[in-house]
């Protein structure tokens, strides 16, 4: 029984302490259950603080909604809390967010699945293995710089195009903002279209597909739930972006649909509002939740149609 | 007494009348970077007949099949030697000069596992003729329905032809695969074990199918199932580690095999 064979080790005649074991096995138990009561601290932690800023901004808002009617909020079209003449139309803020993010998705959506497209179909590996270091960098520059390479840089260039354009506009801030958000769509874009398998690259390959057929029309619409979702989240990224706007395009409240004009966005707003001498409990101050909450609602909608968009393309491979 | 013979000289049952040929494999090597998969294979195909690859798991039949659409093309550091000839116009399939799209609009593939594309079922048959520049509605009307009642498939789907394809069953995407190969009236159709992933009913009406396909196409199938091979071949081919052992009549092959090695196999000694 104990001989032992070239190399084996024998096999241990002397049973190990029973009580020993259990005593191991015992501490084990409870490093186990602290390591799991700090992980469940921590998940408990980020869910308390969403449901923390959900009761602020709600009750605030509940404040601001005793004194200026629903009605008003949504229709009014001036917004001049701090006037003797008092006006709170939202949608003045909410214009000037509108025109930024389109102008900003229409530059981060079609460059971002372009850059997507290639990099997954088309760049050889080293060009992948390069190029994708740049733009996550794209994405970690601080937005303030981007706030003044919009101001100082980019709406100096639009001017010698469009020399009417003023120094604050929603156009220079937009395309700034699509720049910044780039990478936000391209990679996870780009995470979709190389997780389709390969067997349907070669189902349409051997059909006598070129690379580019088969990228556009079989990787493509195969990946949509998770473009989809890069959109989403490039969208949210544009409705929440405060910076770029505040500096670039201008504090000054505006109801207008037109690029070319300086704005003030909600995000732009609450800072302005947050950084200013207001009295907290004022009317003027109690604004900043109202507008907080629209953002909220609106971006909790795309998120929402996110998720919904995900789950209409799902697809079992 | 008489006419019985007749009737047995003309069926299909024996391969040996009338054939064709319609593809040559001649002394192809292939390697997939250093390693060589296939050595010296030479072989024929014939026209409008089934030819089965058979042998153990890992000898290199989906790599020969692969060879024929130069499917391997797709991929860094792959290699060929030899020739593939596709008959009557005796285009060398192999040859760098010839575009493997062009060999691939000749030759089309069914896979091992059904891969519908995220289309609509008409959309994956319309897929192959799309790709040519077909976009005349009533050409592709034509021919949707065409490649779909080949495939045995039309009956069951002809009032559904937008739904995702994904809807299908199992044995439906795979002959939706087969319709898709079939729009574009290819030379030769492809197999890589299409059943390999289907239950028995399934696969049943997929072998019924392709005995109905080879009175129109020269098929070349791979399979692991030996009964497969002795109900839907013609020819068969048997491999073994990178090498053809014997290729003959299929007959030949599970009746009387010239080769030892082949007959283990066959008789289920090794494998
Ligand atoms: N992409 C590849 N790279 C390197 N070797 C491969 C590759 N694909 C297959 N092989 C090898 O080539 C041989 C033949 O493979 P394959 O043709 O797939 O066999 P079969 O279809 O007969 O099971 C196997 O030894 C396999 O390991
Ligand atoms: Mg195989």
């Amino acid at each position: 029984m104990t001989s032992t064979v070239a190399g084996i080790p024998a096999i241990a005649t002397v049973p190990p302490i029973v009580s020993h074991r259990l005593a191991r096995r015992h501490t084990r138990h409870i490093k186990e259950r602290i390591i799991e009561f700090f992980l469940f601290l921590a998940a408990a932690s980020s869910v308390f603080t969403t449901f923390a800023i959900v009761y602020i901004l709600v009750s605030e808002s509940w404040v601001f909604f005793q004194q200026v009617p629903l009605r008003d909020f949504l229709f009014d079209t001036q917004w001049t809390p701090l006037f003797s003449d008092a006006h709170y139309g939202i949608m003045v803020l909410l214009s000037g967010t509108l025109v930024s993010s389109s102008v900003a998705l229409l530059v981060a959506i079609p460059l971002g699945t372009i850059i997507a497209i290639y990099l997954s179909e088309f760049a050889p590996f080293t060009v992948r293995e390069v190029a994708k270091p740049f733009l996550e960098l794209l994405g970690g520059v601080p937005t303030i710089i981007y706030g003044y390479f919009a101001l100082l840089f980019v709406t100096p260039l639009l001017q010698k195009i469009f020399p009417e354009l003023p120094g604050f506009n929603l156009l220079s801030a937009g395309m700034v903002m699509g720049i910044m958000i780039i990478p936000y769509v391209s990679s996870i874009s780009e995470d979709a279209m190389r997780a389709v398998p390969m067997n349907l690259r070669e189902g349409s390959y051997a059909m006598g597909a070129t690379r580019f057929q088969t990228a556009l029309r079989v990787v493509t619409p195969a990946a949509l739930s998770g473009i989809a979702a890069a959109y989403i989240l490039g969208i949210s990224r544009a409705v929440g972006e405060t910076m770029i706007l505040a500096v670039a395009a201008g504090m000054q409240p505006n109801l207008t649909w037109n690029p070319m004009e300086p704005a003030a966005t909600v995000t732009a707003y609450i800072v302005q509002v947050a950084l200013g001498d207001l009295p907290h409990g004022s009317i003027g101050y109690q604004t900043i939740f109202a507008a907080g909450l629209a953002l909220m609602l609106i971006t909790l909608f795309f998120n929402i149609l996110g998720h919904l968009l995900r789950k209409y393309y799902r697809q079992a491979y | 007494m008489v006419a019985t013979p007749i009737v047995e000289v003309t069926s299909a049952a024996n391969p040996q009348q009338s054939k064709v040929l319609k593809a040559e494999v001649v002394d192809l090597n292939f390697h997939y970077g250093s390693v060589q998969a296939l050595k010296g294979i030479n072989m024929p195909l014939y026209e409008k007949h089934v030819t089965a690859l058979i042998g153990p798991s890992g000898c290199g039949k989906s790599t020969l099949l692969r060879c024929f659409n130069r499917m391997h093309d797709l991929y860094p550091g792959n290699r060929y030697e030899g020739r593939i000839k596709l008959h009557p116009d005796d285009t060398n399939l192999l040859d760098p000069k010839v575009d493997p799209i062009e060999v691939r609009m000749r030759i089309s593939m069914v896979f091992q596992k059904p891969n519908p594309f995220p289309k609509s079922i008409y959309e994956n048959v319309a897929y192959g003729l799309r790709v040519r520049g077909v976009s005349k509605r009533s050409v592709l009307d034509d021919k949707v329905e065409e490649a779909l009642s080949g495939a045995a498939l039309w009956g069951e789907v002809k009032d559904r032809l937008r739904d995702l394809a994904f809807n299908l069953s199992g044995g439906q995407q795979q002959r939706l695969c087969i319709a898709r190969a079939l729009a574009t009236d290819p030379e030769i159709l492809l197999f890589d074990e299409p059943t390999s992933a289907l239950d028995p009913i399934a696969t049943a009406s997929i072998e019924e199918l392709i005995g109905d396909l080879k009175n129109k196409i020269t098929i070349l199938i791979v399979t692991h199932n030996m009964q497969q091979a002795a109900r839907v071949s013609d020819f068969t081919a048997y491999m073994y580690i990178g090498e053809l052992v014997e290729f003959d009549a299929t007959d030949t092959i599970f009746i009387k095999p010239k080769n030892k090695q082949t007959e283990d196999y066959i008789t289920g000694r090794f494998g």
